[in-house]
C-alpha cells in the first residue's frame, strides 16, 4: 500500500509533498508523541502519528524515514511546518480521528489479505 | 579506499528551524557513500539526540565528523553549562527540559539513553560551566 492509497482509504488530506504520495510505499504505523521514541522506534515506511506539528517533526520523519507525518483530530499544521516538509520531502497527512483509532484503522489495512 | 570524509557543522542554541541539520547532512553523505542502512539509522539516533542536547541543554555549539570506510566518528561539544551528575542524567527518563521544550515533544530524558545504545563507542567529558563534548563511535559492519 502507497501512502497515497492509504489517504484514499481513510480519507485523508494529503498536505505537503503530494507528488511522493504514489511512489512511498507504507510498512507499518508507529504512534508517540515523544520525539526521543518516535526518533529510535520508527521503522523506515512507517506513518508516524502525532499530535506535534512544529518543525522538528519533519526533521525526524526525515530522519527515520518515515513514509509520512499523520497528523489526527484535525489538528492545525502550520504553514511554516508545511513549507520545511516540502524541503524535506516528507508527506504529511490529515485526518479528523484520533491516533487510536487511525493505529486500527492503518493496522486492519496492513494485514487485511489483499 | 583509505579516503576519510571530515565534515564541521554549527548548532545554534535554541533554534529549532535548523534543529537536526548537522545530523540530516551526515545522513546523506551515509547513504550516498553505501553505509548500510542499519548503520545509518544508529548514526542518525546518536548523532540527532547529541545535536538536539546541544541546542536544548548547551546553549548550541558544533559538531565535527570524521567517516572512514569502517566507521563513523562524531565529536559534538558546546560551552554550556555542563552536567552535574554524568550518571543521573544517563538514567533513562531523567529530564531537566522546561516545559516550553516539553511542548514540543523533547524532554523525555532519553536521549543519552538512546546515544549509548545506538553507538559502538560513548565518552563524555562535560564540566560545569565549562560546556560538554559528546564523543560517539558507529562501526558500519555492526
Ligand atoms: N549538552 C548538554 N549540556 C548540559 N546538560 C545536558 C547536555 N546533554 C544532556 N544534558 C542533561 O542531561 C539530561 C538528560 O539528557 P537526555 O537523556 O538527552 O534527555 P532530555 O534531553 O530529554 O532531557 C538533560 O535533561 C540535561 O539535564
Ligand atoms: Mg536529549
Amino acid at each position: 500500500m502507497t501512502v497515497g492509497e492509504l489517504a484514499e482509504k481513510l480519507g485523508l488530506e494529503i498536505m505537503s509533498c503530494g507528488s511522493r504520495a504514489l511512489n512511498t510505499a507504507v510498512t507499518g504505523v508507529y504512534s508517540c508523541d515523544l520525539i526521543s521514541h518516535a526518533m529510535a522506534k520508527l521503522n523506515p515506511g512507517n506513518v508516524w502519528i502525532t499530535v506535534h506539528t512544529n518543525l522538528n517533526v519533519a526533521a525526524v520523519a526525515s530522519l527515520a524515514e518515515a513514509s509520512c507525518v499523520l497528523v489526527p483530530e484535525n489538528i492545525e499544521i502550520s504553514g511554516q511546518t508545511l513549507e520545511r516538509a516540502e524541503e524535506k520531502e516528507v508527506i504529511f497527512l490529515s485526518g479528523g480521528k484520533s491516533a487510536a483509532r487511525f493505529c486500527y484503522e492503518i493496522l486492519s489495512l496492513l494485514e487485511s489479505p489483499s | 579506499m583509505g579516503n576519510v570524509v571530515v565534515r564541521d557543522y554549527m548548532i545554534p542554541a535554541n533554534d529549532f528551524t535548523v534543529a537536526g541539520e548537522a545530523s540530516s547532512s551526515v545522513r546523506k553523505i551515509l547513504t550516498q557513500l553505501g553505509v548500510t542502512p542499519h548503520a545509518v539509522k544508529r548514526t542518525s539516533i546518536a548523532m540527532y539526540e547529541a545535536e538536539i542536547n546541544a541546542v536544548i541543554h548547551g546553549h548550541g555549539g558544533k559538531a565535527h565528523v570524521e567517516i572512514d570506510e569502517n566507521k563513523i566518528f562524531i565529536q559534538i561539544s558546546d560551552e554550556g553549562p555542563g552536567i552535574a551528575d554524568l550518571e543521573l542524567a544517563m538514567q533513562e527518563g531523567y529530564s531537566t527540559a522546561p516545559d516550553s521544550i516539553r511542548e514540543m515533544g523533547f524532554g523525555a530524558g532519553m536521549g543519552l539513553s538512546n546515544i549509548k545504545k545506538h553507538s559502538d563507542l560513548l565518552k563524555i567529558d562535560t564540566e560545569i560551566n565549562r560546556g560538554t563534548t559528546v564523543n560517539i563511535t558507529v562501526f558500519f559492519n555492526k
